[in-house]
């Protein structure tokens, strides 16, 4: 127990006189933090709605007229059946006049229709799990017949029509758009790691001296390891600590107000993880790093 | 206090290499504390520091390791702690080659070892106490030991009153002098000095090797190096002579009695150095 009120008060001793390099430790530290804090969120939010495009591409099946109510029932089962179907969902005839109305600008243009007859057919939208089984869907609901052409597994169904062409292009698109994103923060991340290595390095560089005396009078690595070790926890909770402060100041002050007026922020909220655990993921990340990155980069002089 | 003439003390020396002081041959049968066997030094670029040197120090003497400078004295020093591994050859300590002690139980050797650098090796960032007090630290000394043994051993070597001073603020000699109480604080078996006098004036000289005699009074074998060959001559005591590398002298110089007590040798010194009291 000794030990650890011993090793604790070395590894605060180099703080406590204000030591340049772990001055400089703590600033890398609170920046790297800063930087992830504010590009992760974005990095999220342009990957979440390339993922909502994604959701919106689906496959119609549209019924005739006269399908029965029978027929109509044992389509939905079927179509629920086939594989990478996520949803299904019956549009009626009325629904489908009313989904115009509300999509045109002057609703009254519906009444205006000749005859007073409802022209829209009924139909079943379905989801797929995944934009690329698309064509899979489409194609179980017409196998191809005996001449080869497609042929619909129930009477009731008139067409089927689903938004491959654009399926495709967004498909390609949002996954570029991923892999993108992917990169980026892998480049952030590694950059972040190679900058708070390089201040510890040179922050344990300029003790290297002292550390070859203690190996000469006697210290085991562990006994000169540990202090450095809570040294970098310490410097890595405190840069951490304020970054994190800074961001949620930036959160409340900045970002939350605009949130309701720009829908790529408010984007955010449904898909990213949230914000707290974010931050505590960060804060967790720096003080592991540092206090790891010090214990590691020490390795190479205790050689003596 | 009679003194004999040049003639018959080195005659006197001459006969006692050949005989070795009775306390020392009763210990024959454990070995000796640092035996070199061949050892050769050779520096990366091909520099030889040190060329097939054997040597042996039994437990409790006191031993000069003399020569002029670049002669592989340091060097020497270096392979006892494992600072430095011999590229050919042997170096035993307590009769236990040190090239076969893992990395991991070195620290176990130094810190059975006392050494004073010649470039003092302090700790920049701790001030003269907290200097001392690591080298009880390392062996897990407690609070209260360190907080009794510290000040008696700066009280010893004339720190006492510069306890909150920084290494920086030291003068060279005080520095010297710290370094010299954070190698004997523990007590260590084995006392290793390389030039521990190298920056003291003549009187602290003398305080300082009375110190390391007493230090060796209680059992501790000492090896000190040193360019001071007026030291070396009033002391009688071993003497190992290097240059080029080379053992080309070791002599057990004669006419000293083992039970001179510190303050008799300290008297002795002053006297034969021309220094007033
Ligand atoms: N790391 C090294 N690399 C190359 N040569 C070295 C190294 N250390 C010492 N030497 C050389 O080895 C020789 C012996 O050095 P050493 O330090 O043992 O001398 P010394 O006897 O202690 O001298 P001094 O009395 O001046 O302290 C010198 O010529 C020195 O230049
Ligand atoms: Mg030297």
């Amino acid at each position: 127990m000794s030990r650890v009120i011993f090793f604790i008060g070395e590894g605060l001793r180099a703080l406590r006189r204000g030591a340049a390099p772990s001055l400089a430790a703590i600033v890398t530290v609170a920046i790297t933090i800063l930087l992830l804090g504010v590009l992760i969120p974005i990095l999220q939010t342009t990957g979440g709605k390339a993922n909502e495009v994604r959701d919106q591409v689906d496959v119609r099946v549209f019924l005739y007229d006269d399908a029965t109510q029978s027929e109509t029932d044992t389509l939905e089962t079927n179509i629920q059946q086939i594989p990478h179907v996520e949803s299904v969902d019956y549009v009626s005839k009325q629904q489908a006049l009313q989904n115009l109305r509300d999509r045109l600008d002057d609703p009254a243009l519906v009444d205006q229709l000749p005859g007073h007859r409802n022209p829209l057919p009924a139909s079943f939208e379905i989801q797929p799990d995944d934009i690329d089984n698309l064509g899979t869907i489409t194609s179980a609901l017409q196998p191809p017949g005996q001449n080869g052409d497609p042929e619909p597994i129930s009477p009731a169904i008139e067409e089927v029509l689903d938004s491959r062409d654009d399926a495709t292009a967004i498909a390609s698109v949002s996954s570029t758009v991923k892999i993108f994103m992917l990169v980026i923060a892998a480049l952030l991340i590694t950059a972040s790691l190679l900058l708070v290595g390089n201040t510890i390095r040179l922050s344990i560089y300029a003790r290297r001296t002292e550390v070859e005396v203690m190996r000469l009078v006697g210290a085991t690595n562990w006994f000169i390891r540990w202090p450095f070790m809570v040294e970098g926890l310490v410097c890595g909770l405190i840069g951490g600590m304020v970054a994190i402060g800074a961001l949620l100041l930036g959160k409340v002050t900045i970002v939350d107000p605009l949130a309701d007026s720009i829908t790529l922020l408010s984007a955010q909220k449904t898909t990213t993880i949230a914000f707290p655990a974010l931050m505590l993921i960060l804060l967790a990340a720096a003080t592991v790093v540092s206090a790891l990155g010090s214990g590691f980069t020490l390795r190479r002089f205790l050689k003596v | 206090m009679a003194r004999s003439d040049t003639s018959t003390r080195r005659r006197l020396r001459g006969r006692a290499a050949e005989r070795r002081p009775e306390h020392l041959t009763e210990r024959r049968a454990k070995p000796p504390i640092i035996e070199l066997r061949h050892a050769t030094k050779i520096f990366p670029g091909g520099h030889v520091a040190l060329e097939r040197v054997s040597l042996r120090v039994d437990r409790g003497e006191f031993v000069f390791l003399v020569g002029p400078t670049g002669c592989g004295k340091s060097t020497l020093i270096k392979m006892l702690i494992r600072e430095l591994a011999p590229t050919e050859g042997e170096v035993l300590i307590a009769g236990r080659d040190i090239a076969t002690i893992s990395n991991k139980k070195i620290p176990q050797l130094r810190r059975r070892i006392g050494t004073v650098f010649q470039d003092f090796k302090l700790l920049d960032s701790r001030n003269v106490y907290d200097n001392v007090a690591y080298a009880l630290q390392v062996i897990g000394a407690s609070r209260s030991e360190i907080r009794s043994k510290v000040p008696d051993a700066l009280r010893l070597v004339g720190l006492g009153d510069k306890i909150n001073n920084f290494p920086d603020q030291l003068s060279g000699g005080e520095q010297q002098r710290l370094s010299i109480a954070r190698a004997f604080v523990n007590h260590p078996p084995l006392l290793l000095a390389d030039e521990p006098t190298g920056n003291l004036d003549p009187e602290t000289s003398i305080g300082i090797m009375q110190l390391l005699y007493r230090i060796n009074r209680t059992g501790t074998t000492v090896l000190v190096v040193t360019h001071d060959r007026e030291m070396v001559d009033k002391m009688r005591r071993r003497v190992i002579g290097l240059a080029d590398g080379r053992v080309v002298r070791d002599q057990s110089a004669g006419m000293y009695s083992d039970d001179e007590n510190t303050t008799e040798f300290g008297l002795r010194l002053r006297d034969e150095m021309g220094l007033e009291e």
